[in-house]
């Protein structure tokens, strides 16, 4: 196939599934149901091989159909599905835009031994200690820490500024949304991910996934079996150089009549750019081309350093957060957290952090913001990972979008009946700390906001009433520690479950108020 | 039931219908010749939220008592938790509906809805049907969701509250309507009149750290006060309040009252509950401060059964 068609419809299709996950990040209102969103995610590889490995069902092969389309067709899931990568080759146009050299890619030398290794590292890590570096790298999770931590921010400040526009205008079909920033130190290594795919894909094209990228570089060795590819016609080819210098793999030794299948993503950019018609995608004959090495130029190092860009993104988080209400006396008991408290589904701290790459898909769909990137609750390996911060936010009692739209199941769906008998964690009153006892006045904000009045009030001194726990039908979804009003210290807060469980239906109470026959007053 | 008897009934209950309408009544429901209020409270037993505030309302001399043409309205509804409308943790949106459409008949050139939510407020505002209700009636439904929709305001002679930040739309509005639904409460045993301005202002936590019930007080002397108060008594969470946990915690009370005086309102709504006066604190505390009055022996008060 020599038709220039080709790259258009690269060029259609992955513009198609990039607006489709941009959409998945920006769609803070909840407007796209998860059914669709799954779709969407059942082709990304890392994510659904974990969620094969968890739930060896058919149901969730996409990693396997990402496989055999390489087999077929080459790294195609490279240019036409991979977020990050469209995404990066949005970035190189961008790049090109900017510098208009003319010789920006050409052949380069693979990094071999470095591309290798890491995947190698990868592999080896995930199997014998965790998924720790599959956080870091999966090209998935990266794209969704993206969209996230930077893109959503933005959306959301220009929402802000938009709904306040209109409402001047009397028009309240935009709302004001408080965003609730994320600790500065996890911000790192969004971060300098962000230096470092941005740089490298604005100045050398897809130089980011053949150099580091595992799941490019897997796809990369799969590829080079398989059955479509692009070739150089020895007899047509006047050696013009043109489809190198277009090649955002910089794979095309065209003196050799050579393309190097474990970099090439199909971007069929060369295709259009010969001029003799003798480049072209098709079924390949396994003639053996002599392997060739050649010294290459020296690599330009990326510069990182914009902490500008980190502090100003922080700020944007931190402005709308509620100030802290303060009663006359600070609370003095600290709160004794022993362990941190799992999204629901989760089944356990263990189970989670096991299957979570931090994608931050849930931390994104969270309507209530409780969902936030941890920073060593669990444990410096579990950076970035979601852990309910109730002194942000608290657990809506009738949502399950988090569960339902995990794209590697470490959060199982769950129906909202069983979500709202899940104990995620229990509810502890310090009873030192609170208002009741403390100014003598009435309060209750905690027992108010208990969806199940596991957290009540019993008689105390006088009129008084004071909180009580029932832990046995708390479920953790920590509202009562969020309006809870002392400072700096709680008067009620949830500690974590190691492992979730099943909370109890809540009571019944009797009471003897009749409908009335007659007004009383 | 046979087809020739399907079609007499049918016949018969039109005539009815069309009889009664005739008859008049109907349009004296719709009053708008604002009249001097006879009473200082109406309370109606027996029908549904919107047929009892058409009753109500009329009593009182019709909307247009409230609400002049061109005028700006704030209602003001409980929409704090995302519960059904069955568990009656908010405002009956029904009775939200009917007064709207009331305040535009009485030629309101703008009518707003909104609350300051305890729970997710987009999940409150669908899930208690008040979003609904209030559109399909023509008003405007205002999110509260951030404190950017909300201003300073101060309240000389506080003692405990003397500042609060409160909604643009209290401050923007020329008519302030509240549009409470009896419960019980946890700490303050009851939530009804002046209770539900606690979803006016931003800082919620400030008064529950600084003496609530006070606080609750303190808010009632703010300048802009509310022009009428429609307690919505038709089905009361009894037990487990504010929010409720089940529809065991509700009792069925088909009543409603309408006040301007949001202490009397409180009075009346505790009876309903069964509560001495003196124990919802708050109540007490309104009355010595002078913003209303308690006593209902002492108020000309029309009881209306239907």
């Amino acid at each position: 196939m020599r038709s220039h068609l080709l790259r258009s419809f690269r060029i259609l299709f992955s513009t198609l599934i990039f607006i489709c996950f941009v959409l998945v990040f920006a769609d803070f209102k909840s407007f796209i149901p998860t059914k669709y969103t799954n779709f969407l995610l059942f082709l990304q590889f890392v994510p659904s091989a974990i969620k094969f490995y968890n739930l060896q069902s058919i149901a969730v092969c996409g990693f396997l159909i990402v496989l055999l389309l390489t087999l077929v067709t080459g790294r195609t899931y490279c240019s036409f599905l991979c977020p990050l990568g469209i995404g990066q080759d949005l970035n190189s146009r961008i790049g090109g835009r900017i510098k208009k050299k003319f010789r920006r890619y050409g052949f380069k030398r693979p990094f071999t031994v470095l591309r290798y290794s890491l995947l190698a590292v990868t592999l080896i890590v995930t199997l014998i200690w965790g998924i720790y570096m599959i956080t870091l790298l999966d090209p998935y999770s990266i794209f969704g820490r993206f969209m996230t931590f930077f893109a959503k921010p933005a959306i959301i400040y220009l929402n802000n500024l938009l709904s306040g526009l209109l409402g001047k205008f009397d028009i309240f079909t935009l709302s004001n949304i408080p965003f609730k920033g994320f600790p500065l130190i996890v911000y790192s290594i969004p971060a300098v991910f962000f230096l470092l795919v941005g740089g490298l894909s604005l100045t050398k094209g897809r130089l980011y996934c053949n150099m580091i990228c595992p799941v490019g570089t897997l796809l990369g060795l799969l590829s080079k079996i398989s059955l479509f590819r692009l070739k150089i016609n020895e007899t047509a080819c006047t050696r013009c150089g043109r489809c190198s210098l277009r090649c955002k793999s910089s794979c095309i030794d065209f003196l050799k009549y050579d393309i190097d299948v474990t970099r090439c993503v199909d971007c069929f950019n060369c295709i259009n750019s010969c001029q003799d018609n003798a480049v072209s995608y098709g079924f390949v004959n396994f003639k053996k081309k002599e392997p060739v090495r050649e010294t290459d130029e020296s690599k330009r190092k990326i510069i990182i350093g914009s902490l500008l860009l980190l502090l100003g993104v922080s700020r944007v988080g931190n402005g709308q957060d509620k100030p802290a209400p303060k009663p006359k006396k600070d609370s003095t008991v600290k709160e004794t957290k022993t362990f941190p408290v799992c999204p629901p589904g989760g089944i356990g701290i263990e189970s989670f952090i096991k299957n979570c790459t931090a994608c931050s898909q849930c931390i994104n769909a969270c309507p209530n913001s409780v969902l936030q990137p941890a920073f060593k609750e669990y444990g410096i390996a579990g950076i970035m990972q979601p852990v309910m911060n109730y002194h942000k936010s608290f657990c809506t009692y009738n949502c399950t979008i988090c569960t339902e739209i995990c794209p590697t199941n470490a959060l199982h769906p769950l129906v909202l009946e069983a979500k709202k008998l899940t104990q995620i964690g229990k509810a502890k009153f310090i009873k030192d700390n609170c208002i009741v006892k403390t100014e003598k006045t009435a309060c209750g904000a905690c027992s108010e906001a208990c969806p199940t009045k596991a957290v009540h009030m019993i008689p105390y001194e006088g009129n008084l009433v004071i909180p009580e726990v029932t832990e046995d039908i708390c479920i953790g979804c920590g509202h009562c520690e969020f309006a809870c009003p002392t400072v700096p210290y709680k008067a009620i807060y949830v500690d974590g479950n190691p492992v979730h469980t099943a909370a109890k239906k809540p009571v019944e109470v009797q009471s003897d108020i009749k409908t009335p026959v007659e007004f009383p007053f | 039931m046979r087809r020739r008897d399907f079609f007499k009934t049918s016949m018969g209950a039109g005539l009815a219908a069309g009889a009664a309408l005739s008859l008049g009544g109907y349009d004296k429901l719709w009053a708008s010749a604002p009249l001097a209020a006879k009473y200082d409270m109406v309370a109606v037993m027996g029908g549904n939220p919107d047929a009892m505030f058409d009753l109500g309302i009329q009593e009182l001399g019709g909307m247009g008592a409230f609400v002049q043409k061109g005028q700006k309205v704030l209602i003001k509804p409980n929409i704090g938790w995302d519960r059904d409308p069955e568990i009656a943790a908010n405002t009956n949106p029904l009775l939200v509906k009917r007064i709207i459409e009331h305040c535009f008949r009485a030629g309101a050139k703008e009518v707003y809805v909104f609350d300051h939510t305890c729970d997710n407020w987009v999940n409150c505002y669908k899930n208690s049907g008040i979003e609904k209700a209030a559109k399909l009636a023509g008003a405007k439904i205002v999110p509260g969701n951030s404190e950017s929709y909300y201003h300073q305001i101060h309240i000389p002679g506080g003692i405990k509250l003397q500042s609060a930040k409160v909604h643009q739309l209290l401050l923007e509005t020329d008519v302030f309507i509240n549009v409470p639904v009896l419960k019980d409460h946890n700490s303050t045993r009851m939530t009804c009149c002046m209770k539900n301005s606690m979803g006016l202002v931003w800082d919620r936590g400030y008064w529950h750290s600084n003496d609530l019930n006070q606080c609750i007080a303190d808010f009632a002397l703010y300048e802009k006060k509310p022009a009428l108060n429609v307690i919505d008594c038709y089905n009361v969470m009894v037990k487990q309040g504010p929010q409720g946990v089940s529809k065991a915690d509700i009792v069925s009370m088909k009543t409603q009252i309408l006040t301007s005086d949001w202490v009397a309102g409180d009075a009346a709504a505790a009876k309903m509950l069964g509560l001495a006066v003196e124990k919802v604190e708050y109540i007490p505390i309104a009355h010595k401060m002078g913003l209303g009055n308690m006593n209902l022996d002492s108020l000309n008060i029309k009881r209306i059964k239907m």
